[in-house]
């Protein structure tokens, strides 16, 4: 990175903070299949699926997941290319960085070797990286057709049917909206102190802007709370929480719920 | 430090999951203390400054960048039970909405960075600030080691969670199913990064938010310099602090008032024989098959038997004659000699406190 650009980087991963969350709410809205199901269902079900891509021990089940997690996000108006460039990319660069050393460090039956012998490539080493880096690819892209097909105001709602404190509930959705406010907010500040910045600063500068920056969001951030709280008490806040819920499961969900909940235990078993 | 899902196992993941959850149950516990409709938004409102702030780049020596994870500041500010919470949500939100993180590992991160780091970051801070004023320059350089102690103890559990994953967890054919490097390779290639980069990320802005804080707004300080009562330590918290005590010493007091019952229980409590005991045929039943001679006492155990004598041997002061008034007594002069030790620490521990203040 360029001296002096790490300014423009945080306003730029911001922006694209901010972008995902447009996308996500857009993608929430089509129609499609898991768009289609009970935010309940959706939860459960690719949890499960999760679950049981950790559960599998082959890389053949694993393989046989990821299959199906492309076809839920084709029937679910989700693109492939999106996909493949938020998810599949992101996670075999760092996976696969993760993985690779491990062709040549585990031990077992060697199948190759490189660099006369003295670094021998083993069949259980080539398993474990492609075991690995199937698994992260297929629960990531389960999780991300998650965040993808259901609205955050339904994850929350959705959280309250699995035994989650109220409390917490309450919280996640705060610290949701208020992350927003505080990424434009900082966005704001860093793209006001660009618009004043001449040339370049000396990296220490730049650190002690960083840190003034964060302490002026800190200081900002204590005020919001003080005000929400206010605004709480105003409302006769006393701590208990009561969510509305208007969730009511169809024939059609619990379809939904038995098919995921079967695929998932018919991929632990088959992946013993 | 954000694992994924597929790195660990499910019972290691469970293993953690059953961590945090008690930590988060405790955290939870302590601020229900304070008034539960101001603990929400500021909580909620600091996790959300924890979120925003691990996504600001930071320039580092040596020309490169870092994120830092706001978790020392988090322990600065609201203390150790409020940071364990908001930097929970904080990674729950990242995991839940951005997939940054799995969800089958959630439990494994929040108890890496959200309760180790807050917990090393706490200690450390404390430690190493304590009896600085508030202005200290002091405080700066313990949140500066905090931040790196506590970013570098949840990137080394990280790695413990790795390394041990190869040695439990593989196919008949050797294969590791999960993350596959042993601790000899997971330890080194974990720390390398957060000794150099991520704990110095760290370090740089739990530094500079310090320094920043104790001129703008100290009072955000104040929490837990160990000068004055801080948010947690309300007085609303000192009040059902306070009624807690009584019930603890109603019982205390019952407790105390049923002691004689003890002097209804029949026989000796197995391992607890005195030497003269230890010859009776009763007592050597259990460990005549360990091939104990019966009728004799091992040499050891008689030489210490007489190296202290109790005063109130058995719970029965040599002068009573009722066995139940000697176990009530007993029970008296306990309950007595620990409270007076306890109001001599609590006085010694006020009467420093009040030194400092006057300093």
């Amino acid at each position: 990175m360029k001296r002096g650009n790490f300014i423009e980087s945080s306003v730029a991963g911001f922006v694209r903070a901010l972008g995902r969350v447009l996308m996500s709410e857009e993608i929430a809205n089509r129609r499609g299949l898991l768009q289609a199901l009970d935010p309940r269902v959706r939860l459960m079900g690719l949890f499960a699926l999760v679950l049981a891509v950790v559960l599998a021990h082959r890389l053949t089940v694993v393989l046989t997941l990821f299959l199906a997690a492309v076809m839920l996000a084709l029937c679910s108006s989700v693109s492939i290319l999106l996909l493949a460039k938020r998810v599949w990319l992101v996670v075999l660069v760092f996976t696969g960085m993760i993985a690779l050393p491990a062709i040549f460090l585990t031990p077992g039956t060697r199948v190759a070797a490189f660099a006369g012998g003295a670094l021998p490539i083993t069949a259980q080493g080539l398993s474990a990286a492609a075991l690995l880096i199937a698994r992260v690819e297929t629960a990531v892209t389960f999780t991300t057709l998650l965040v993808l097909c259901t609205s955050w105001t339904h994850v929350l709602k959705a959280l309250r049917w699995f035994c989650i404190p109220p409390e917490a509930i309450t919280m996640l959705a705060m610290t949701h909206r208020y992350a927003f406010l505080l990424i434009d907010t900082a966005s704001q500040m860093f793209e006001s102190r660009r618009s004043r910045t001449v040339g370049h600063l000396p990296r220490a500068a730049l650190r002690r802007m960083t840190a003034r920056t964060a302490g002026v969001l800190l200081s900002k951030s204590i005020a919001l709370s003080d005000e929400v709280y206010l605004a709480m008490q105003s409302r006769g806040f006393r701590g208990e929480v009561h969510i509305l819920s208007e969730f009511h499961m169809k024939a059609w969900d619990y379809v939904g719920l038995l098919a995921f909940l079967g695929a998932g235990g018919i991929a632990v078993w088959a992946g013993r | 430090m954000h694992i994924p899902d597929g790195y660990l196992s499910p019972s290691t993941c469970a293993t953690l999951y059953a961590g945090a959850v008690a930590g988060w149950y405790g955290a939870f516990r302590r601020l229900k203390r304070t008034l539960l409709s101001r603990v929400v938004p500021l909580i909620s409102v600091f996790a959300a400054f924890a979120f925003v702030v691990m996504m600001f780049n930071l320039p580092l020596p040596g020309g490169t960048t870092g994120h830092a994870i706001g978790v020392t500041i988090a322990a600065i500010v609201l203390g150790p039970a409020g940071a364990i919470l908001a930097i929970s949500i904080a990674l729950a939100i990242q995991a839940l909405f951005f997939g940054d993180g799995g969800i089958t590992t959630l439990g494994a991160n929040c108890f890496n960075m959200a309760i180790v780091g807050s917990l090393v970051a706490y200690a450390s801070y404390r430690l190493i600030a304590a009896g600085a004023s508030v202005a200290s320059r002091r405080r700066i350089a313990a949140a500066a080691i905090a931040g790196y102690l506590a970013v570098n103890a949840s990137a080394v559990v990280a790695a413990i969670e790795f390394g041990i994953q190869p040695l439990l967890f593989r196919d008949a054919g050797g294969t590791p199913l999960y993350a596959p490097y042993s601790m000899r390779v997971a330890l080194p290639a974990m720390m390398i990064g957060h000794l150099t980069f991520a704990g110095l990320a760290e370090a740089v802005i739990s530094a500079g938010l310090v320094a920043y804080l104790q001129v703008a707004d100290p009072a955000l300080l104040q929490a837990t310099s160990g000068s004055r009562p801080g948010w947690e330590e309300s007085s609303e918290a000192v009040r059902v602090t306070a009624k807690g005590q009584r019930r603890l010493w109603l019982a205390v007091g019952l407790l105390m008032l049923l002691t004689p019952l003890g002097v209804l229980a029949a026989g000796k409590a197995w391992g607890e024989w005195s030497p003269a005991e230890f010859v009776v045929a009763e007592a050597q039943s259990p460990v005549t098959a360990a091939g104990v001679p019966v009728g004799t006492v091992p040499a050891g155990m008689q030489r210490l038997a007489n190296l202290w004598t109790a005063p109130f041997p058995a719970y029965a002061p040599t002068f009573m004659k009722s066995a139940a008034f000697g176990y009530f007594l007993s029970a008296m002069f306990g309950v007595g000699l620990l409270l007076s030790l306890s109001l001599l620490v609590q006085g010694y521990l006020a009467r420093r406190r009040g030194t400092r203040y006057s300093t």
